[in-house]
């Protein structure tokens, strides 16, 4: 494992070594340190392919891979686009017009639709929490959720570890900054799950108004002050600030929000010199971030982040796609 | 033709509201109970003109009053009807039922407390009693003709499942209300609190991702009743509680003399929000399923009397209306036919005292309703219930009379239930032998 990241160079065989003993990706909660490490493992061979001329690989040839988003989704679904097409998979992309409660209406029709199609692995996004948990009880089929609602991102938290690994070497003992909007965010709850399952310190950083309540016992620590919460971390993690899901007032205006929440330089400072700087995107401008610090080339990894998520959903999916039948193993690229 | 007199013999004979528990007889004439006591005379002695039932050692007691019950007839009634809502609760041992104006539309006139009158009295084998608005529509803005309402029948007024929120409007109301000493219901739930919540607001909430309802939206609202209460003379029963903060000002509240009585759901004290588990739509209830420090405080709330009744909260859905995303989900548990089984479990691990839950089902809701039912003397209308208290079963879905099949109790063993119910002298229902 440890000589994969120190020479990921090694696109000959990037085949699974070790098994993932689930047959859907619904969430990181309840996965075990080793299921990550082997998600995480695999991922990182797949970074290097994706950096070569000839991306194409074989391994899901002839299979169909259904990207069902329910909520608007550029930059994960497009991810998850080129993850499947990559491993030679058809793709099809279906975003289901959302109108609140007509398109919950038709989430289980739709599903036992989609099933008589016979996919061999779906891809969900929903507003809904516990909405793809739901859709996979229902589908023969792999799941992958691709978010739902405020509940869980598994592949973000993910591709967040990946990165960070790739950087720091390592995720146990590391400092982790989780900023802004955690209420809405289920990128914060899979981060949660995944960086204390590894062994990471996880700090939460937001007005308690954008904490859940009980937050505390998540085995999180909660600050309400950036610069307190910030010392000494070697993650900054931002988190985009979800006006579409705010019912009422959570925070007074953006100005307020950016001038206390918001992370510049200033705020930076009291982190580690060498903290890396993430957010899971579309970022809010001048709201959760400001425009220069997301920009610095030194500190922020976000673009990298997109970068791991290709990496990271190709892993996803081929490790799923263990568990259909008549799998036949990888084929080497170039074969 | 049936006799007219009927002896249940060999009973314990259990009467909450006098404390009598004892071995002996009853005997029924027409509609009412003529007599009852262990040396009321042998079977010997009424040969001929009395059927005889044979209790079998089994438990006699009044039939179980049950204060609110949503039918969903008129509007809904794909999800329960007059007619299958009271089947269910004759299987369950219950004899009166109080339904929720909450249907399509309203029961907020004096014509519709007398339709749901004449459908029971149709289609109805139990008893059932219409509970009327307070504000038309339950809208929460104008009252409704308490007065006449009453007069056609209606025994109780309560906007049902939405609480009234508009405080000047709930001070009137109450005291209005006190000019005939009604009896209003209030489902306490602060809606400004809760907007948006699907379940308890806490730890698990904060795992699934779900918006939570605090345990502050039910105790302002209590509080703040609490004290038009003491400005109006008013008489308030506070429908379903659930944390212990709102049974410490139910307590506090008794204690200064003020007219409130407080009533649980058997969900509240035997689940907790840990039985959501992954997204169970058929656990999204209200109030929520609470923290276990809550359960509990639910049941030192009835055995302390704190809590006056217990009710089923019987709430019917339809299969598309559970079969969704958490947050899309309607509210409700259905109740009639597990109320019985899920009270007596206090009983089997002894918590509360098996007279003291039987009161909470019969005597206390009698006198808040102000019924001549839910005792066992002479006089009183021949509403009885003769129940099994010790065999195990395991609830069963697919065996509910109820239309609607949604309880979380799929599965759950259980002990002791209905073995015939008797309304107005007549057995409306009477357990087959099974297995």
């Amino acid at each position: 494992m440890s000589a994969s990241r120190a020479n990921p160079a090694d696109p000959a065989a990037p085949r699974p070594t070790a098994t993932f003993p689930h047959r859907h990706l619904l969430g990181i909660e309840g996965l075990s340190a080793q299921d990550i490490q082997v998600l995480l493992d695999h991922s990182d061979r797949y970074v290097e392919l994706n950096r070569a001329v000839e991306k194409k690989q074989s391994s899901l040839r002839g299979r169909t891979i259904i990207n069902l988003f329910f909520e608007n989704s550029t930059r994960t679904r497009t991810s998850f686009e080129l993850a499947g097409k990559r491993l030679g998979a058809d793709v099809i992309n279906m975003s289901v017009a959302t109108s609140s409660v007509k398109k919950g209406e038709t989430l289980i029709d739709t599903a036992i639709t989609l099933n008589a199609m016979h996919p061999d692995l779906l891809v969900v996004r929903h507003q809904d929490s516990g909405a793809v948990a739901l859709l996979a009880q229902k589908v023969g089929c792999g799941v992958i959720n691709g978010g739902d609602g405020s509940h869980e991102h598994p592949t973000q938290a993910l591709l967040d570890a990946l990165t960070i690994r790739r950087r720091k070497g390592r995720l146990e003992g590391l400092l982790v900054a989780i900023c802004g909007d955690i209420l809405h965010s289920r990128v914060a709850r899979s981060n949660i799950h995944l960086l204390n399952t590894m062994g990471a310190r996880v700090r939460l950083i937001a007005p308690p108004t954008l904490l859940p309540a009980y937050a505390e016992r998540m085995g999180v620590e909660i600050y309400h002050d950036m610069r307190k919460g910030l010392t000494d971390v070697d993650i900054v993690m931002m988190l985009r600030l979800q006006m579409e899901r705010f019912h009422g007032s959570f925070v007074p205006s953006t100005r307020e929000y950016f001038h206390f929440y918001g992370l510049d330089h200033d705020k930076l400072s009291f982190a580690k010199s060498d903290a890396l700087i993430m957010h899971p995107g579309p970022m809010n401008r001048g709201i959760e971030i400001d425009t220069e610090v997301a920009d610095d080339i030194h500190r922020s990894v976000i673009h990298e982040q997109v970068e791991m998520g290709v990496a990271v959903r190709m892993a996803c999916l081929e490790l799923l796609a263990q568990h259909l039948p008549n799998w036949r193993g990888t084929t080497p690229p170039g074969m | 033709m049936a006799r007219r007199r009927k002896l249940y013999t060999n009973a314990r004979l259990l009467d909450p509201a006098t404390g009598l528990d004892v071995k002996g007889a009853l005997l029924t004439e027409g509609d009412r109970i003529v007599d009852l006591g262990p040396k009321l005379a042998t079977s010997s002695s009424f040969a001929g003109d009395t059927e005889i039932i044979d209790c079998q050692g089994h438990c006699l007691c009044p039939g179980l009053i049950d204060m609110h019950v949503w039918l969903r007839e008129p509007g809904a009634e794909h999800q329960e009807t007059i007619a299958t809502g009271a089947r269910a609760a004759a299987a369950g041992g219950i004899t009166s039922v109080v339904a929720m104006p909450n249907t399509d539309p309203v029961i907020d006139e004096v014509a519709l407390v007398e339709f749901i009158a004449r459908r029971a009295a149709d289609t109805a084998v139990v008893r059932v009693l219409p509970a009327a608005a307070v504000t038309r529509g339950t809208k929460g803005e104008e009252m409704t003709e308490l007065g006449l309402l009453a007069q056609a029948g209606a025994v109780a007024f309560t906007d049902g499942d939405r609480a009234i929120a508009n405080a000047r409007l709930m001070r009137r109301a109450l005291s209005y209300a006190s000019t005939f000493d009604l009896l209003l219901m209030q489902h306490c739930e602060e809606p400004s609190l809760a907007k948006g919540g699907v379940m308890n607001e806490g730890e698990v909430a904060a795992r699934l991702g779900l918006a939570g309802i605090p345990a502050i939206a039910e105790t302002i609202l209590l509080e703040r009743d609490i004290r038009l209460l003491e400005v109006t003379n008013g008489r308030l029963h506070a429908s379903h509680l659930s944390t212990r903060d709102s049974f410490d000002a139910v307590r506090r509240a008794k204690l200064r003399g003020l007219r409130i009585t407080a009533g649980a759901a058997p969900h509240n004290f035997s689940l907790n929000e840990y039985d959501v588990g992954d997204y169970r739509t058929f656990a999204k209830v209200k109030p929520p399923l609470r923290v276990e420090e809550d359960r509990k405080a639910v049941v030192d709330a009835i055995a302390d009397g704190t809590i006056d009744v217990i009710s089923s909260a019987h709430a019917p859905q339809d299969p598309e209306s559970k079969r969704l995303p958490f947050a899309q989900a309607e509210f409700g548990i259905i109740g009639l036919e597990t109320l019985l089984p899920l009270t007596l479990e206090l009983y089997h691990n002894g918590s509360v005292p098996l007279l003291k839950l039987l009161a909470c089902l019969t005597c206390n809701p009698a006198k808040l309703l102000k019924l001549e039912s839910g005792r066992l003397a002479p006089g009183a209308p021949a509403d009885l219930l003769v129940f099994d208290l010790d065999t195990p079963w395991r609830v069963d879905e697919k065996k509910f009379r109820s239309k609607a099949k949604n309880s979380p109790y799929d599965g759950r063993r259980v002990q002791g239930h209905a073995l015939r119910t008797v309304v107005g002298g007549e057995t409306v229902f009477q357990r087959k032998r099974e297995g």
